[in-house]
């Protein structure tokens, strides 16, 4: 099917200052965002895209330097999130390195880069922000709230602090919270890059250096945690770089090796390790049963009357289904309508990334029902 | 086509209003029906793709779950109706799923082919396995594996504890209640707990 062509990223400046969970407030800030589609004329159609770890607000489509959106495959012309049939929105997060304000920009207060000193933001202050920006785009309701992984809890969150905002929450690939096992994986990314000499404290942009080495650690233990052991052991398996054994430590032998290298090496060119530390660590605080006393059921009260779509691979192991799971029962026990698919996926958590027919045919089915919804009287 | 008027003959058993828990509810027509009609809620339960996708297609609640893993994600008495059609016989642990049934539902409605219509009982006595419309499997690709009769259940259930409030027999979408045993291809039993 057919992409979209170059699409452009806007920008929008906030000046009212931002209130954050943690007690800071960022004074003003702007967020880069794209849109694809055409807004109708009740403004009903639109569905706000949420990004994961790594990504941005470029879903879909090419843009300037010809990069295809990390969505493409999803979104689009005659895609399951149909771009002739809605609006829909990418938002890049606050704290992110590819263009809404973040660590690597200027903090007016003191004329340096962020840096360290930029706020921690979380989940629940990215919708906020996200909030803001769907308002000034003059839309009252959202059609739909979709994301994956991370983004799948700001798809969650907005059915929590803006319920009146928005029809349908499409949550993939997610998790009510991390285990200790994500937040130890976490931990020990974020000490790879803290530990690098380069680090200097998060203030390495005064030094004109960057703690690459750091983050390609970081991105090589997250890479492991996306992929099943059956999709590696099918990808790579044992298979040796050379023809034989080099008796080195330090060479790469493995063909896993030379692919998590260059996964690793590709990551420190482009990605920022502050930018690093603040999405895990929002990752790490994601938790909104934790105000209601550990019930998830009632964390869920105020999404009652939204409808939610819930779907997990089964050899995700970093979001297992069993977390989706424990979202469908707090759903339940509120009544709320909801449908979620396990699909049988080998991919493991990179699967919601990836062009599965039954995946695929599934959120085309949804949003055909999101699209009837928009159209009803 | 009597597989339609089963599925209204059911419908008719649920009460308008009912909060709708459907064991193996496949495409998902009859809540739909009931959605659409008698103004019910609930949920659906379908371990099959593509089912389970024609539930989404037309809006009715689905959630993909094996049976054999029990109710664990539905608390107790959470539904006035459920209902299992067709389902129980392919379900390995029988017993456990009719307390299961009982102990989220209010009602409970099952149905299940019928191993002792005649046909099917002259059928054993020439020495074959029946292949009849409502058991159109050779016995060698068969899913159902339990085969019960409508006598067999009604053991049963008194050994699970369960109140029979109703019970029927149908066949070509006609309702038997004299000699269901007989007489009937499907049977249909609403019950209570105790």
């Amino acid at each position: 099917m057919a992409s979209l062509q170059r699409v452009q990223a806007q920008f929008m400046s906030f000046d009212e200052p931002l209130p954050l969970r943690s007690g800071a407030v960022l004074p003003a800030y702007s967020l880069a965002f794209e849109t694809y589609g055409e807004l109708n004329a009740a403004r009903s159609n639109a569905v706000l895209v949420c990004h994961a770890l790594n990504a941005s607000h470029h879903v879909a489509g090419l843009d300037e330097q010809g990069a295809t959106g990390w969505w493409d495959n999803l979104v689009g012309p005659g895609k399951p999130l149909d771009t002739d049939r809605f609006f829909v929105i990418g938002v890049n997060n606050l704290g992110s390195c590819f263009g809404s304000t973040g660590p690597r920009q200027v903090n007016p207060a003191t004329g340096h880069a962020w840096g360290a000193d930029f706020p921690v933001v979380t989940v629940e202050d990215w919708v906020d922000a996200q909030a803001r920006l769907v308002q000034r785009l003059g839309i009252a309701e959202l059609a739909a709230v979709l994301g994956g992984s991370l983004g799948g809890m700001q798809a969650l969150a907005w059915t929590l602090r803006y319920p009146e905002r928005l029809r349908h929450c499409i949550a993939v690939a997610t998790a009510p919270n991390l285990s200790a096992q994500n937040i130890a994986f976490n931990e020990v990314a974020r000490r790879a890059i803290v530990t690098d000499p380069d680090f200097h404290g998060g203030h390495y942009y005064a030094h004109g250096v960057v703690p690459a080495r750091g983050l390609r650690v970081a991105r090589m233990i997250g890479h492991i945690t996306y992929l099943s052991d059956d999709a590696m052991a099918q990808k790579f398996g044992r298979a040796l770089r050379a023809a034989e054994l080099g008796y080195s430590t330090q060479a790469i032998e493995f063909q896993i090796e030379s692919y998590l290298r260059h996964q690793g090496d590709k990551f420190s060119e482009y990605f920022d390790a502050n930018t690093y530390l603040l999405i895990t660590r929002a990752l790490d605080y994601f938790d909104p049963a934790a105000e209601h006393g550990g019930s998830l059921s009632k964390a869920f009260a105020p999404a009652r009357g939204k409808r939610f779509l819930l779907a997990s691979f089964t050899t995700d192991w970093r979001f297992a289904p069993a977390r989706s799971r424990e979202i469908v029962k707090a759903l339940v026990d509120q009544r709320i309508d909801v449908s979620y698919a396990e699909i049988d996926a080998p991919h493991g958590h990179d699967a919601f990334l990836l062009d599965d027919e039954r995946y695929h045919r599934l959120m085309a089915a949804y949003f055909h029902q999101v699209d009837r919804d928009v159209r009803a009287p | 086509m009597s597989e339609r008027r089963d599925l209204e003959v059911i419908a008719g058993l649920v009460p308008a209003g009912a909060r709708v828990l459907d064991l193996g509810c496949g495409d998902g027509e009859l809540l739909a029906w009931l959605r659409q009609h008698k103004g019910c809620s609930g949920y659906g339960v379908e371990i099959d793709d593509d089912k389970l996708r024609r539930c989404v297609e037309r809006g009715v609640n689905v959630v993909q779950m094996d049976l054999e893993q029990g109710l664990a994600l539905f608390d107790d008495h959470s539904f006035d109706v459920v209902l299992q059609l067709e389902t129980l016989q392919h379900l390995r642990n029988t017993e456990r799923m009719l307390r299961e049934t009982a102990r989220v539902g209010r009602i409970g409605i099952v149905s299940f082919p019928n191993f002792a219509h005649w046909p099917n009982r002259l059928r054993v006595a020439s020495g074959r396995m029946p292949v009849t419309k409502a058991l159109p499997y050779e016995w060698y690709d068969t899913p159902n594996i339990r085969v019960g009769t409508y006598a067999d259940f009604e053991v049963l259930a008194r050994k699970s504890g369960l109140e029979v409030t109703d019970s029927f027999g149908l066949h070509e979408g006609q309702v038997v209640r004299r000699w269901p045993n007989l007489r009937a291809s499907v049977a249909v039993f609403r019950f209570e707990r105790h």
